[in-house]
């Protein structure tokens, strides 16, 4: 059925379309700007207590589908997030990298991948990403002890499938096709 | 669901190379991070004018979403005052006889201080207010507490200025952009506020702990003379802050010190005050006068 009528009596073309490029490749960078720069609005904070959002993105895309953020992408995207996140400058691009290193190792090694151990290596990812965010804002000048981040690792790892099903939404955004096809 | 079989090269050299491409270029990325990293340890600075006009661009857009917020809370406050509106009025009947009392002995108490001052001939200096902004956004995700503040260099903010809300200090200025400034907020580990206790003027310093609180460290060593209610208010000793602006209240005694509650809370804070420095920055030392330009 290539003619589609809809409830208002337009008619759409159903097959013969296709994703549109740029939105197929700019929403998964999008999205974790978005995840870097939306936690700062939310509420004026006394505490860390909001997820470090734009890096939980940043694994969920680079675990549902890697290769599509390019290796190098926690450069610039851990740049942005470093403007935003109140660490000294560098922290997120230099974690976010190894992150996305270390992440494509243990994938290759890993024989099977389901949700359970996908969730296991992004909560290793995610409490080392934290302990050393701290360690380094102490190196440059602030004084937290540990404890300090504890709420935030158990927010952050119960957080994480949440995340993980709404960057698989996105991702059927990204592959909806509504740009016809020549 | 086994990983997909196109990580492996094979024979193809294309495919190789890109593979290798693709790790080089990640472990650039690290590099180049890691040098980030340290030219902003060595020099925290460094990067200010990037913070500053990442903080312009999304500041607009803030705004919104602080409007949303102060809206949200209100709603949040008004049904909640719903359920709480009988006992609240019994209390707040008791307070206001209570506080009537009060207004009457604080009035010959103002009275006596005009006197006393005319007498010692000191006049008062108000604290001029900069600016009235809002707090549009936090460092909500990081061990650092750091807010961003709606006002910046158009309207008058400078580094080093203190900020208040009407409940007490906030923080103060640590960057300004154009539009928008960053507030290192009392709560940072990084912050230190000289103190006094507002009854006696017991002295103390004021750290921020990480987790909203203040770790208050005595001065003078010895018994532990806090108590807690204890309310705690700025002293003014630096310079940098007005004495007498409130900030904490004490909750918890230590050995040394306390752990003490912010009184302007962050979270419940819509709009500030940015006041000027309280005192001016000291004199630069005076030039030295060398041999040869005496003799002449």
């Amino acid at each position: 059925m290539p003619l589609l009528s809809r409830p208002d009596g337009t008619v759409r073309q159903r097959i013969n379309r296709r994703p549109s490029v740029i939105v197929a490749s700019a929403l998964p960078w999008l999205t974790v700007i978005a995840g870097s720069i939306m936690p700062g609005w939310l509420l004026i904070a006394s505490a860390p207590v909001l997820p470090p959002l734009g890096f939980l993105v940043f694994l969920a895309w680079r675990q549902l589908r890697p290769g599509l953020l390019p290796m190098w992408a926690g450069l610039p995207l851990g740049m942005v997030d470093d403007l935003f996140s109140g660490a000294p400058f560098g922290t997120a691009v230099l974690l976010w990298s190894v992150a996305a290193i270390v992440l494509d190792n243990v994938e290759t090694r890993l024989p099977w991948r389901n949700f359970l151990t996908e969730w296991l290596v992004a909560i290793g990812l995610i409490i080392a990403y934290m302990v050393l965010c701290l360690g380094i804002a102490n190196i440059a000048g602030a004084a937290a002890f540990i404890d300090v981040i504890f709420p935030q690792v158990f927010i952050s790892v119960l957080f994480y499938p949440l995340v993980g099903r709404f960057v698989a939404l996105a991702d059927r955004v990204r592959l909806t096709a509504f740009v016809a096809a020549r | 669901m086994a990983p997909p079989a196109n990580r492996r090269s094979g024979f193809s050299r294309r495919a190789q190379y890109s593979t290798f491409l693709h790790y080089a270029a990640g472990f650039i990325g690290a590099v180049v991070g890691l040098i980030l990293l340290v030219v902003s340890i060595v020099n925290p600075d460094a990067f200010s004018i990037l913070r500053g006009a990442a903080s312009d661009v999304t500041e607009s857009p803030a705004q919104v979403v602080a409007q949303g917020r102060g809206a949200s809370q209100n709603f949040i406050t008004t049904v909640a005052g719903f359920f709480k509106t009988g006992s609240q009025h019994a209390r707040l009947e008791r307070e206001l006889a209570e506080a009537k009392l009060r207004l009457v002995e604080t009035q010959a108490i103002r009275l006596e201080n005009a006197r006393l001052k005319q007498l010692m001939n000191l006049h008062e200096d108000d604290a001029q207010p900069v600016a009235y902004a809002r707090m549009v956004g936090s460092t909500a995700s990081s061990t650092r507490r750091f807010a961003t503040l709606g006002a910046g260099r158009d309207r008058g903010v400078a580094k080093g200025m203190p900020v208040r809300s009407h409940m007490g200090l906030v923080g103060r200025v640590l960057e300004v952009g154009a539009s928008s400034a960053r507030v290192l907020l009392v709560t940072d580990t990084e912050s230190v506020v000289p103190v006094r206790r507002a009854r006696d003027g017991v002295p103390a310093f004021a750290q921020g702990v990480g987790d909203g609180t203040i770790r208050l460290r005595l001065l003078n060593l010895g018994l532990n003379p806090l108590r807690p209610g204890d309310v705690m208010v700025t002293s003014g000793s630096g310079g940098l802050y007005r004495p007498g602006t409130p900030i904490a209240v004490v909750a918890q005694l230590l050995r040394d010190g306390a752990i003490a509650r912010v009184l302007s809370n962050p979270s419940d804070t819509d709009y500030v005050v940015v006041e000027k420095a309280w005192a001016p920055p000291p004199p630069p030392p005076l030039p030295v006068v060398d041999a040869k330009s005496r003799k002449r």
